[in-house]
């Protein structure tokens, strides 16, 4: 099928600036449009907006924590509220119980980002950086992994690839760890290229030798392991291999000269600086990020006037990420009618989104118990959905990023749609429940109360559709969900004023227990059937 | 073993420890609920709610023919002409509205019958609560939140929806036409029912159509999610699969669009004769709330009020030709209802305001045609402040149907219900 092209340049929009083009700009850039977000955004600049999502200044977030004694297991090392990530030792047991608890303190990460892209960075780097928690083993590690992600998340790229190939948690996932002189592993010299730096694209072109030799620059990496809170990756020399590395035209025939002892460390540079003088670098991580943030499919159009001057400006900025965000998302392109509500939802914007846009209300960090419990529900929901953040399905990240022809379409089958739609039905209706009467749920009432005229149903639909969609809905629908849903089935000239007379009192006769109910079981009625609607899946 | 299995295999076991809502089955053998369950499937009834919804006017549907003059005082504005109102075989106390001439030949012919003053005890004015209560067929001032139609059902089909559609039962349970799924199908943790949104997204669903202009990238991204959604209804097939089974109706259906109801009956004459083996169909039409200017200023035979009438009566008496021509007449069953009637008085706006009991109307080849209950009687002096009062509890209906229609025990009805009610001579 064609596909509808875009238009708009990547030159600065200087359209107006409005509730709908913020709405856009935060769905993208964050998880979900919360409309208290929306309006202080709205209220200033695009220039302003871009400024306070890519430069606030922020705390790093607090280390996750035993939250998992019970019963029947108690960590010997450390006790419940204190972060685990000191501990020295670990069994099977802590691993997966750790596991769990990372995987929740970053969903809580998400559900209380402040008001910047950093959360939706660290999602999109662990994505490119795939590793899996399953695979690696080792809760410490994949947290000291997410933590590089973060500090990484908006500096500079090719910084970022050197400290990835440091990383612990990488030396274990690509096998780097076992790379060594005598029999070098080429699991990481092979995914630097073909998946972190020059890719796969039509520009890219280095060789199976290519890989030999990267792998060969690479020998001496591995992790230092002697203690588990300071597991770091070093360069042991005696692994290393130091002879002369040659590679292909790709690479301008460049030989890398092997180093003696500690110096073939510097190989690593050499290497780095080898591979970022490729223009494809700059292309395929551009072209990355607009998969992420703009739509799909790169057209000849996008390729030419879009990612070819971000790709320059990667360049010309030394791989410094944020010059890249900046200029995409303040591009013309980016606000292209035909770029607004495009992508569907992967599944941790479809429920972290869910959750920060209805102000579903979760413990605060002093009940962490409570909080990761919840946390973790929800990452088991998105799991279901096929995005088990952590645990990517391989080396590559989620095929909805690079899976052609169908691209962000995979996330949705005969199995996720079904279950997306009952995670819905399940948080507007009796949401999740932990003891002592705890829960999430969606409070409808108060995400309506929140609006600006509730009590009129015209204005009702109309304004939680241009909060939780990106499109308007056909008049017919509209109707439908006024007459159908709020009015029950009344109709015609003088019917609004009974939704208005139930609404208001809701506040003049607090106390009518049948009214109270009425009135919520029709807005939860709205909003399901608003989030069943497959426009509720894109963003 | 599934549970349903387990119940009628085990139909005449008698000492089992093992608890179906908490009473042992020991109790329960050869109980009629276990005769009720191991019937069922063999039973191909179907009934039709038609929800009139916005509180239909009792009293200018079903007039006190009797008490002409006293009817005509009360309601001058908006009252029908003596000589318009269309008279009953056998029930000369009685007539009817004269945009309802398809419904008076179906009660001529002894297939329509009518219900007089449907309430409950402490009537609700407000339509939100009053639809409630007919819905989940509470007390007044009980708060129930599960549908009678979920609760008969739940009973009927326990465990649904795990391991539904299955052999035995693979079709849904109860189908709504409207894209919201009404509390009357509201189970107790699920609902029993699957809705239809529209008419058109039901030829959209069968012809496989999809509704978006794909001429946008988010249009083009809808388009997939759509195809998807449709895909992935586990009913979508087998409701397909049953239309298509049925290439020819009744030629006498209005154009789509011309009258929704018909449209929307049209649609479930179409279900039943395909084959599906779902119980219970709702569909609904409205507004009938008149406050205002129901009548025409100058000829009260027509207007608002007329127009919503003559709409039911037609779908009605279509709907029920169309059965016959498709040969499954004798296994349906229909009835309208309505969250409240309206008031004796008329106001000065040439309408009528919130009321309390109002007549119900049941067809079907297989009903007992008739009038069930007398005239409302009709007061001297009407105020604002008169009402019809309740002759009949519509879970009497409600009764009446579950007993001698879909063939229940009494301790069954008693189940679904909350409660005994009279069982009236409708079927």
């Amino acid at each position: 099928m064609a596909t509808p092209t875009a238009n708009g340049s990547i030159k600065k929009y200087r359209g107006k600036w409005n509730k709908v083009q913020t709405k856009h700009l935060l769905k993208r850039t964050m998880f979900g449009a919360k409309k208290e977000d929306v309006d202080f955004f709205a209220s200033q600049s695009l220039h302003k907006t871009i400024e306070a999502l890519l430069n606030t200044e922020e705390e790093i977030p607090q280390p996750p924590l035993n939250n998992y004694n019970d019963d029947k297991y108690s960590d010997p090392e450390i006790q419940i509220g204190q972060t685990w990530i000191t501990a020295n030792k670990q069994t099977g047991m802590e691993i997966g119980r750790r596991r769990n608890s990372f995987k929740s303190w970053w969903l809580a990460l998400m559900i209380n980002q402040n008001r910047t892209i950093k959360e939706k960075m660290v999602l999109f780097w662990h994505n490119h950086f795939s590793t899996e928690t399953n695979v690696v083993d080792n809760a410490t590690s994949s947290y000291k992994h997410n933590v590089l992600l973060r500090q990484y998340a908006l500096g500079n790229f090719k910084e970022m690839v050197k400290a990835i190939t440091y990383d612990p948690c990488m030396l274990r996932y690509l096998n780097g760890n076992n790379n060594v002189r005598k029999a070098p592993d080429e699991n990481y010299g092979r995914e630097l290229q073909e998946l972190f730096t020059v890719g796969k694209g039509s520009g890219s072109h280095y060789t199976e030798a290519d890989v030999k030799a990267a792998a060969k620059v690479l020998t001496g990496f591995r992790i230092d392991a002697k203690s588990l809170s300071n597991i770091k990756g070093i360069f042991d020399a005696s692994r290393h291999d130091e002879t002369d590395k040659q590679f292909s035209s790709f690479y301008n025939n460049t030989i890398i000269k092997g180093r003696k002892g500690k110096d073939g460390e510097h190989e690593l540079d050499d290497l780095l600086n080898m591979i970022f003088a490729q223009e494809e670098v700059s292309k395929f991580i551009c072209r990355k990020l607009y998969r992420f943030f703009v739509y799909h499919l790169i057209d000849e159009n996008a390729e030419k006037n879009i990612i070819e001057p971000l790709a320059k400006t990667f360049r010309k900025n030394n791989y410094e990420i944020k010059p890249v965000l900046t200029q995409l998302l303040s591009s013309r392109h980016f606000f292209d009618d035909n770029n607004k509500g495009c992508i569907i939802k992967n599944p941790i914007d479809f429920s972290v989104g869910l959750c920060r846009e209805y102000n579903v209300q979760f413990p605060n960090n002093d009940d962490y118990v409570d909080l990761y419990a919840f946390c973790l529900t929800l990452q088991q929901q998105t799991a279901l959905m096929q995005q088990n953040i952590g645990d990517p399905p391989n080396v590559a990240g989620w095929p909805a990023y690079y899976q052609e022809p169908q691209y962000d379409k995979i996330w949705i089958n005969s199995d996720t749609l079904p279950k997306r739609n009952v995670f819905t039905d399940r948080m507007i209706n009796n949401g999740f429940a932990r003891p002592a009467n705890k829960k999430i749920i969606i409070d409808a009432v108060a995400f309506a109360q929140a609006l600006s005229n509730p009590s009129n149903p015209e204005d009702l639909i109309n304004e939680s559709i241009s909060l939780l969609y990106m499109m308007d809905l056909p008049d017919k629908e509209k109707q439908y969900m006024k007459e159908g849903i709020l009015l029950s089935g009344l109709q015609g000239m003088m019917s609004d004023h009974y939704w208005t007379d139930a609404w208001n009192k809701l506040t003049t006769k607090p106390d009518d227990a049948a009214n109270k109910k009425d009135v919520t079981n029709k807005l939860k009625k709205l909003y399901k059937y608003l989030m069943n609607l497959p426009q509720y899946q894109l963003c | 073993m599934k549970r349903r299995d387990f119940l009628k295999n085990t139909a005449l076991s008698v000492a089992l420890p093992t608890f179906l809502n908490g009473i042992s089955l020991k109790a329960l053998a050869g109980t009629p609920l276990m005769s009720a369950l191991s019937n069922y499937m063999h039973d191909d009834k179907v009934l039709v709610l038609i929800q009139l919804a916005g509180g239909n006017d009792g009293l200018n549907t079903v007039i006190p023919f009797d008490q002409y003059n006293l009817y005509h005082t009360a309601r001058t504005n908006i009252a029908l002409p003596e000589n318009k109102v269309l008279r009953l075989n056998g029930y000369d106390a009685t007539a009817l509205h004269p945009a309802l001439a398809d419904m008076q030949k179906l009660f001529n012919d002894g297939k329509l019958g009518i219900v007089q003053a449907v309430s409950y005890p402490k009537p609700n004015f407000s339509h939100f609560r009053a639809t409630d209560i007919w819905m989940t067929a509470s007390d007044s001032d009980k708060v129930v939140n599960t549908g009678w139609a979920g609760r008969f059902l739940n009973q009927q089909f326990p465990n649904f929806p795990n391991n539904y559609p299955n052999t035995q039962m693979p079709d849904p349970l109860a189908i709504q036409v409207g894209s919201v799924i009404s509390t009357t199908f509201q189970g107790p943790a699920f609902t029993m029912g699957l809705a239809i949104s529209n008419p058109s997204s039901f030829y959209n669903l069968i012809e496989g159509k999809v509704n978006v202009d794909s001429n946008t990238r988010w249009g083009e991204q809808l388009d997939y999610l759509e195809e998807m959604s449709l895909k992935t209804d586990q009913y979508a097939n087998v409701i397909k699969k049953a239309a298509l089974k049925v290439t020819k109706q009744s030629s006498t259906y209005p154009a789509q669009g011309k009258n929704p109801l018909a449209d929307q009956l049209k649609i479930v004459a179409r279900l039943i004769a395909g084959g599906l083996k779902t119980k219970v169909y709702m569909v609904n039409t409205g507004s009938f709330d008149t406050h205002a200017k129901q009548t025409d200023d100058t000829d009260k035979t027509i207007g608002t009020h007329a127009n919503l009438l003559k709409r039911v009566s037609e779908a009605v008496n279509i709907f029920m030709d169309d059965l016959n021509y498709l040969q499954v007449g004798d296994r349906v069953m229909g009835m309208t209802f309505s969250e409240f009637g309206r008031r004796i008085k008329s106001n000065a706006s040439g309408g009528t305001d919130h009321g309390a009991a109002a007549p119900v109307f049941y067809f079907g080849n297989k009903v007992k045609s008739g009038i069930i209950g007398n005239n409302p009687t009709m007061p001297t002096n009407a105020t604002v402040n008169d009402n019809v009062p309740m002759q009949n509890d519509f879970r009497s209906i409600y009764a009446s149907v579950l007993q001698n229609w879909f063939g229940l025990q009494p301790a069954d009805v008693q189940s679904v219900l909350n409660g005994t009610y009279p069982v009236l001579n409708m079927v």
